[in-house]
């Protein structure tokens, strides 16, 4: 699903990723542990090119998306993302949040059709071979109420259908993250990153987003998450990749990579964390 | 005080009895036209040149776009807005043959000044909106410049907004200048009042006493507002 080919990320002379290949295959859930400093979030980053890699390739569904030329945002809306610090929109209530992705995406898909069907229908009425309108079988009135009905949907699934209306300021930080999951939900990705989705939370507070990301695993959701709770990767991954100093050094199950690692490196970052 | 009485007896005189009140309540009408549409236009080019200016500057469009924002903003802030005005009136308009009606060149000119100065605040509103929020709207897929638009732009205004009625009051006192170019505001008014009645203490004591309840009147009204936006920060 998405194949990564010798990305490399430098800022200015420091180079943070020296050349990572890894395919990403689509079901898989990969964890991504190192220490800090190794290159995992900007890693994570690259993947949907937050941070534009310095040279490499990143294919995702056939199409290079490291490729400047590529329309990124149209590639952004089939990889969810979600924030060490949630990131919700301060000047949103929690159910603009959610519902503000989809619907302007929608409207604005809408607005292009009929902008086109317009030139079209001008097109028509001189040329002699008539060409087909574009279907347009919704309005901006039908895109907001499912977009609603899809965020209360959500929301409900969470348990925090009475916080819609209320501004993100109000809520806690496991609130505030699980929010932030399912405004990633709402535009049904195809793949989920996540960058280190706990690391800003109280301790009582991780383990309802831990569930709440297990439950997105289990209905077979791609996952790549970057993480400090080597606990949840070794229960949720599929895979993980061990990084060090902007390569990764060992990649396993994780089974194997915790029980029996190794690489030196692994072998001293798992006993200073475990 | 016997002689301020008379002064007063006068004014009153062409204010009301000679419908002075009239021209001032035009000149009333002019300035907060002109205060207003200044601060509309203001805001929009302030917030357009502000976008290009934190606009991450890898290809050449943008640098270009930015220089000539420079340009932009370094003339309008280096000049006088009397200078200003007279330059459009007098020399754009007549270049293009145009006859635009003086309140109209005023509208847009103290836009165009005030664009300049909005867009220096509005740049540090949007360097004071955490970065975090446009990596959210740019990872759901939304482009650079709607996510500006819906997410970045609005907390900027909040976190300005009482720069920004500073500005609009400083609009609203620049606008006595605007009879250079023939424009009716309310220094035109009161001199008109003051010429016909060959006394000028009270008229001009009573248009400094209009500015001043105007100016406080719009610190209330961006008071009441700042608290409305301040709404998403409190705890409901």
């Amino acid at each position: 699903m998405i194949d990564v080919i010798d990305l490399k990320k430098q800022y200015g002379s420091l180079e943070v990723l020296r050349g990572i290949t890894n395919t990403i295959r689509e079901g898989e859930k990969v964890a991504v542990i190192g220490p800090s400093g190794s290159g995992k979030s900007t890693f994570l980053r690259c993947l949907n090119c937050l941070e534009d890699p310095t040279s490499g390739q990143i294919i995702f569904e056939g199409v290079d998306i490291a490729d400047m030329k590529v329309d990124i945002n149209i590639h952004r809306r089939h990889m969810g993302m979600v924030f060490q610090q949630f990131n919700l929109f301060n000047n949103k209530t929690v159910i603009e949040n959610i519902m503000l992705a989809p619907v302007h995406i929608k409207t604005h898909d809408l607005r292009v059709k009929k902008i086109k069907n317009f030139f079209i229908k001008i097109r028509n009425l001189f040329a002699k071979n008539k060409k087909e309108l574009y279907v347009i079988n919704t309005t901006k009135t039908k895109i907001r109420e499912e977009a609603r009905e899809n965020a209360l949907r959500l929301l409900r699934r969470i348990g925090l259908e009475d916080k819609a209306n209320v501004y993100p300021s109000t809520l806690s930080g496991g609130q505030k993250q699980r929010i932030a999951i399912i405004r990633a939900l709402a535009m049904n990705p195809k793949v989920m990153l996540f960058d280190e989705p706990t690391s800003a939370l109280d301790p009582e507070m991780v383990g309802e987003v831990l569930d709440l990301i297990k439950q997105v695993a289990d209905e077979g959701m791609t996952m790549v998450i970057v993480t400090h709770e080597m606990g949840f990767a070794r229960e949720v991954a599929t895979r993980v990749l061990f990084m060090d100093e902007g390569r990764i050094v060992e990649e396993n199950t994780p089974e194997e990579i915790f029980n029996n690692p190794q690489h030196p490196r692994t072998k001293e970052f798992l006993s200073k964390v475990l | 005080m016997g002689n301020f009485e008379k002064k007063l007896e006068v004014f009153w005189k062409v204010f009301y009895e000679y419908g002075g009140y009239t021209r001032v309540l035009t000149g009333l009408r002019n300035t907060i036209y002109i205060a207003v549409a200044g601060l509309v236009i203001g805001i929009i080019i302030g917030t357009i040149i502000a976008v290009i200016a934190v606009f991450p500057k890898y290809k050449r469009l943008p640098r270009i776009l930015d220089g000539i924002c420079k340009v932009y903003v370094g003339f309008f802030r280096g000049s006088p807005i009397v200078v200003q005005l007279l330059l459009f009136y007098f020399v754009a308009l007549p270049l293009f043959g145009s006859k635009m009606p003086s309140l109209n060149v005023c509208m847009i000119v103290f836009g165009l000044n005030s664009g300049a100065y909005v867009s220096e605040i509005m740049r540090s509103g949007i360097l004071s909106v955490d970065p975090g929020q446009l990596e959210a709207a740019r990872a759901l897929g939304l482009s650079y410049g709607v996510s500006m638009m819906k997410v970045v732009v609005p907390q900027a205004i909040k976190n300005i907004l009482p720069t920004l009625g500073n500005e609009f009051i400083v609009l609203i006192k620049e606008t006595s200048v605007v009879s250079f170019v023939g424009a009716a505001d309310l220094y035109v008014a009161f001199n008109y009042i003051g010429t016909n009645s060959y006394e000028f203490m009270v008229p001009y004591l009573v248009m400094a006493l209009i500015y001043i309840v105007l100016v406080m009147f719009i610190a209330m009204l961006v008071k009441l507002m700042e608290r409305s936006l301040r709404r998403s920060d409190r705890r409901n």
